[in-house]
């Protein structure tokens, strides 16, 4: 048989029709930016407000991406995602209360503790996601309305384990001095943290992406997404890439907790179950299952959030929802909805 | 004297409440294209999956190579030789062709690692995958993707192939385009279960043939024989050959 290569077969593909890209929502959010110029009308109050803006959706991203995926895997509602966030806030503080005093030579040791809660953070999330998986969610595989119920109750008990091992009270999380005050850009104040996160978000998204694109995992659940079945019927277990999505999922959970936590420089128990219609009005705004749409959602979610909250602080209240159903007006599926679902 | 790879035997299924199959009896000769016909409704679907383990049987036995299936996992079904293209053909469709590929065959963790000289075979029989290699499998026509679905379950060697109704609502060209790879197929003694409802196809493919109806097996012989015996397949299965042609 004569050898073809498939630099060959890539020659004949490019004589056909390529898929486009689809940049209409990307287009979206510079436009939402840029209308929000003249709103704002001060060039430094505008790039301040972005840049918080970003940094938040950065932060949600980070926690809602292992949502989106779940659901999208597994097709599971997880309403208890929430556990896992307030979980991994909660062993911030335990991590870096207990190095305060290494934290406290300042410079790189402080974000050494940060760092290193952040992995104790995901370590912990990441091994609560097993257990949970297991007991809760693996029972109620394909009935959403247990899923619901259930998931909703796991984040319940988890709350009130919470309380029991750290109180009920709120908790300080504060930054340590390397990560406070703020860069200056002409009259522009750029929060150091803010830059921090958003740089981990960015990190987590192209880890992802890559993870999702490049190797043969990523294919496995970009393929489980549209359809397990098929892909049991091609000799691989679905079962076991639920467990790790689902593991990783809370991982990065438990991660974006100790960011939301420093965020606010506070944690109480129901840090979770503050955030977690957010995340369920990102996931959709992107499109369920989606970890593109779920950037592209998470990032205009904050910077809308930050932008009325400056111009219309009554209107900010409901800037998430108005967001979400003007998305869904546009398109029912979400910005960049999965096919199949 | 050629072998069953594949046995079923008193196989019933039951999908929640309803009693599907009835207790299926079916052999599938190694290095043959089996047809499996009947109405619509007549369980031959029903019986795929339950081979794939999709649906489980309640009752009978499922034995491959010798051995028995019937608490296997679906996953270890596809790994021990048996590969599945459903009538939803079960395309990936946001992955582009290649990446169906890459995906189907277990031993290659990308692209790199493929069999190029199977790939090569592949794209022979099927040149439109070689066109629209880095293509969304979700953009192809009808055609093109029961050829990846298809693809899919050739790109490593398998020992016996289930395909299902491969020729529904496809143009008579593609039609006869897959019977050629079909065709080639049986000549390297690959074992195909093919269910189908275009009887010209069957006729030009099959060895042997199995014809379904309420759940059974009720008629079961060499493929020829049925082929020339239009009083047969009227009473098998309501239509004749020569109303075909």
């Amino acid at each position: 048989m004569k050898s073809t290569t498939l630099a060959s077969a890539a020659d004949a593909a490019a004589a056909v029709p390529k898929a486009q890209f689809d940049w209409k929502p990307l287009a979206l959010l510079a436009a939402v930016m840029l209308l929000a110029v003249p709103a704002i009308g001060s060039g430094s109050t505008w790039l301040t407000l972005t840049v918080a803006g970003l940094a938040m959706g950065f932060i949600v991203f980070v926690i809602a991406s292992g949502l989106t995926l779940v659901f999208g895997l597994m097709d599971v509602l997880n309403f208890g995602h929430g556990v896992f966030i307030a979980l991994g806030a909660f062993v911030a503080t335990t991590v870096m209360g207990g190095m305060a005093g290494f934290s406290a030579q300042g410079g790189w040791q402080s974000l050494l503790v940060v760092f290193g809660a952040m992995l104790a953070a995901m370590v912990v999330a990441g091994a609560l996601g097993w257990a949970f998986e297991r007991v809760i969610v693996r029972p109620v595989y394909g009935l959403h309305l247990k899923q619901i119920l259930i998931t909703m109750g796991g984040m319940i008990v988890g709350e009130e384990i919470i309380k029991v091992i750290w109180g009920p009270l709120q908790i300080a999380l504060p930054l340590p001095e390397i990560l406070r005050g703020s860069y200056l850009i002409g009259d522009a104040a750029i929060e150091k943290y803010r830059l921090l996160a958003s740089a981990i978000g960015a990190v987590v998204f192209v880890a992802l992406v890559w993870t999702l694109s490049r190797t043969k995992i990523g294919l496995l659940i970009r393929a489980g997404v549209q359809d397990r079945e098929m892909v049991e019927s091609l000799g691989y277990r679905i079962r076991r890439l639920f467990v790790g999505v689902f593991v990783a999922g809370s991982a990065l959970a438990g991660l974006g907790g100790v960011m939301w936590g420093l965020y606010q420089q506070n944690v109480s128990p129901q840090i979770g179950g503050q955030v977690t219609v957010l995340l369920f009005i990102v996931i959709i705004i992107g499109g369920l299952g989606s970890t593109l749409g779920c950037f592209v959602g998470a990032l205009a979610v904050g910077l809308v959030a930050n932008y009325t909250g400056f111009l219309a602080p009554k209107v900010a209240l409901f800037s998430n929802i108005a967001l979400m159903v003007a998305v869904l007006l546009w398109r029912p599926q979400g910005l960049y909805p999965v096919t199949n679902r | 004297m050629t072998h069953n790879l594949l046995e079923l035997r008193g196989v019933h299924t039951h999908i929640g409440a309803y009693h599907i199959l009835h207790g299926v009896d079916l052999a599938v000769p190694d290095g043959q294209v089996t047809m499996l016909l009947g109405r619509n409704g007549a369980g031959k679907t029903t019986t795929l999956r339950t081979i794939m383990g999709l649906w489980p049987a309640s009752k009978g036995e499922l034995r491959f190579r010798g051995r028995r299936l019937n608490e296997t996992a679906t996953p270890d079904i596809a790994a021990g030789g048996i590969a599945y293209v459903p009538e939803s053909m079960g395309i990936f469709t946001d992955l582009t062709v290649k990446e169906n590929i890459v995906l189907a065959a277990r031993s290659a963790r990308h692209e790199d690692e493929l069999d190029r000289a199977r790939l090569d075979w592949i794209f022979g029989l099927f040149p439109a995958l070689k066109k629209f290699w880095l293509f969304p499998a979700g953009k192809l026509s009808g055609g093109q993707k029961q050829m990846l679905a298809v693809a899919r379950a050739i790109c490593e060697p398998r020992a016996l192939i289930l395909i299902d109704e491969p020729s529904k609502g496809l143009a008579p060209s593609i039609i006869q385009n897959l019977i050629s790879a079909f065709r080639e197929l049986k000549s390297q003694q690959t074992t195909i279960l093919l269910v189908e409802q275009n009887f010209n196809m069957a006729r030009a493919l099959g060895d042997t043939v199995a014809v379904m109806d309420n759940g059974r097996v009720v008629h079961a012989g060499a493929m020829a024989e049925l082929a020339v015996d239009e009083g047969l397949q009227q009473r098998l299965l309501g239509l004749s050959l020569g109303a075909h042609q």
